[in-house]
């Protein structure tokens, strides 16, 4: 299990494949400013949820090299023959894949909170939000990765499944940037990421299952 | 002695167009099997099927632990061929070196395996096969790619592990050394 978990993080960093959100959400934090404008206190009220939107984005970037390259590259058969479960295989990706992303993108949300004017006690609860809501956003692109393996023109399809999937991500992290936890919105953030995470190597497993028919 | 392999009455299908129906066969330690037939058959499909990759339309499939050799390598493109097959024999528990230099690929361990032919990749492919301890090798066109000194290291490492009690169901085109073996022809 920690062989795979070690080869993911190994095939995230081969060739800088991890960097490619990073640099997605930086870029869309550099951006937002010159679109609404250098009024600081507008940026610092609506630049948490860009960031949370950014964010999402930024996530659906590595939906097709999570699984179809395994797939076609027959990895996946040699580890079913090898009486490695497909939810085994999925977990081990999610974990992968969470490493690789969530906590890089909690450091670049620093230089972007800075970009978007945001204050400390803003970045604060964005960097919560972070950490409650990537391993949700993480499973939901392994999840959708995993579904559309082997479909062509995958990667515009995976864009439509997940982006309605991760509307409670969206709603509760920017919320609780905005608003605050008064609401509970960190508690509801990590409930919805909870589920995705435990739903999601189940789902990718039957996915790869039913992939090879 | 109980069987490594056992298909009762299988029926293959694949795209809702029946392949093969009601297939029996047995293959015991030392037995070997050459599954031949024309393009499209099932060859491949029968393989999958013994490797519990595919599941059967009908009828039951009982097989030990398996090793699958077919068209895809299952290599990790931009890691150095050693390396690739270390990831694998760590997880069968045993050194990828004797497969190498039983395959004559030894020399090529630091090499990316996306610096590879065709040929290099499907003796890797073997390497693997042969590296592993499962009793029963599931071999699809093994001999596809391979040059003469590549046939023979494959003829020698399957007549090992037959001796040593494995057995073999292999889908060829290739005329391949495997004395004393079953046919099955599909389609």
């Amino acid at each position: 299990m920690s062989g795979l978990v070690l080869r993911e993080l190994r095939l995230a960093a081969a060739g800088g494949a991890a960097l490619l959100p990073l640099v997605f959400f930086l870029l869309v934090a550099t951006l937002f400013p010159f679109a609404v404008g250098p009024d600081g206190p507008l940026l610092a009220r609506t630049g948490g949820g860009a960031l949370w939107m950014a964010a999402l984005l930024a996530a659906l970037l590595p939906v097709d090299r999570l699984v179809e390259p395994d797939r076609a590259a027959g990895v996946l058969d040699q580890l079913a023959v090898r009486g490695i479960g497909e939810e085994s295989v999925a977990l081990a990706k999610l974990a992968g894949h969470w490493l690789s992303f969530g906590p890089p993108l909690m450091v670049a949300a620093v230089p972007a909170a800075a970009l978007m004017k945001l204050p400390p006690d803003v970045l604060l609860r964005l960097e919560l939000g972070l950490l409650a809501g990537t391993p949700g956003l993480a499973a939901l692109t392994l999840g959708v990765a995993a579904l559309t393996a082997g479909l062509r023109r995958g990667g515009a399809l995976a864009g439509l499944l997940m982006l309605p999937l991760a509307v409670p991500l969206l709603v509760f992290g920017a919320g609780l940037v905005g608003r605050g936890n008064e609401a509970g919105a960190l508690q509801l953030l990590a409930a919805a990421s909870l589920l995705l995470v435990a739903g999601a190597p189940f789902a990718a497993g039957a996915a790869i299952r039913a992939g090879r028919d | 002695m109980k069987p490594l392999l056992r298909l009762d009455a299988v029926t293959g299908r694949r795209g809702g167009r029946i392949l093969f129906e009601g297939l029996d066969l047995a293959l015991g330690p030392g037995e070997a099997l050459v599954v031949t037939g024309p393009n499209g058959a099932g060859k491949s499909s029968l393989l999958r099927i013994a490797a519990g990759l595919l599941r059967p339309a009908a009828g039951r499939v009982e097989a030990s632990d398996a090793a699958l050799a077919d068209e895809h390598d299952a290599l990790d493109e931009r890691r150095p061929l050693g390396d690739a097959l270390a990831f694998w024999a760590r997880l069968d528990g045993v050194s990828a070196v004797p497969g190498m230099e039983a395959m004559g690929i030894a020399h090529l361990a630091g090499v990316p395996v996306r610096m590879l032919s065709t040929g290099q990749r499907k003796r890797a492919a073997l390497a693997r096969v042969l590296a592993c301890n499962a009793p029963l090798w599931l071999l699809d066109e093994p001999g596809n790619g391979l040059d003469a000194d590549g046939r023979e290291r494959l003829e020698k490492g399957m007549a090992a592990h037959r001796i040593k009690g494995g057995a073999i169901l292999a889908a060829t085109h290739q005329p391949l050394a495997l004395p004393d073996a079953g046919a099955v022809t599909l389609g």
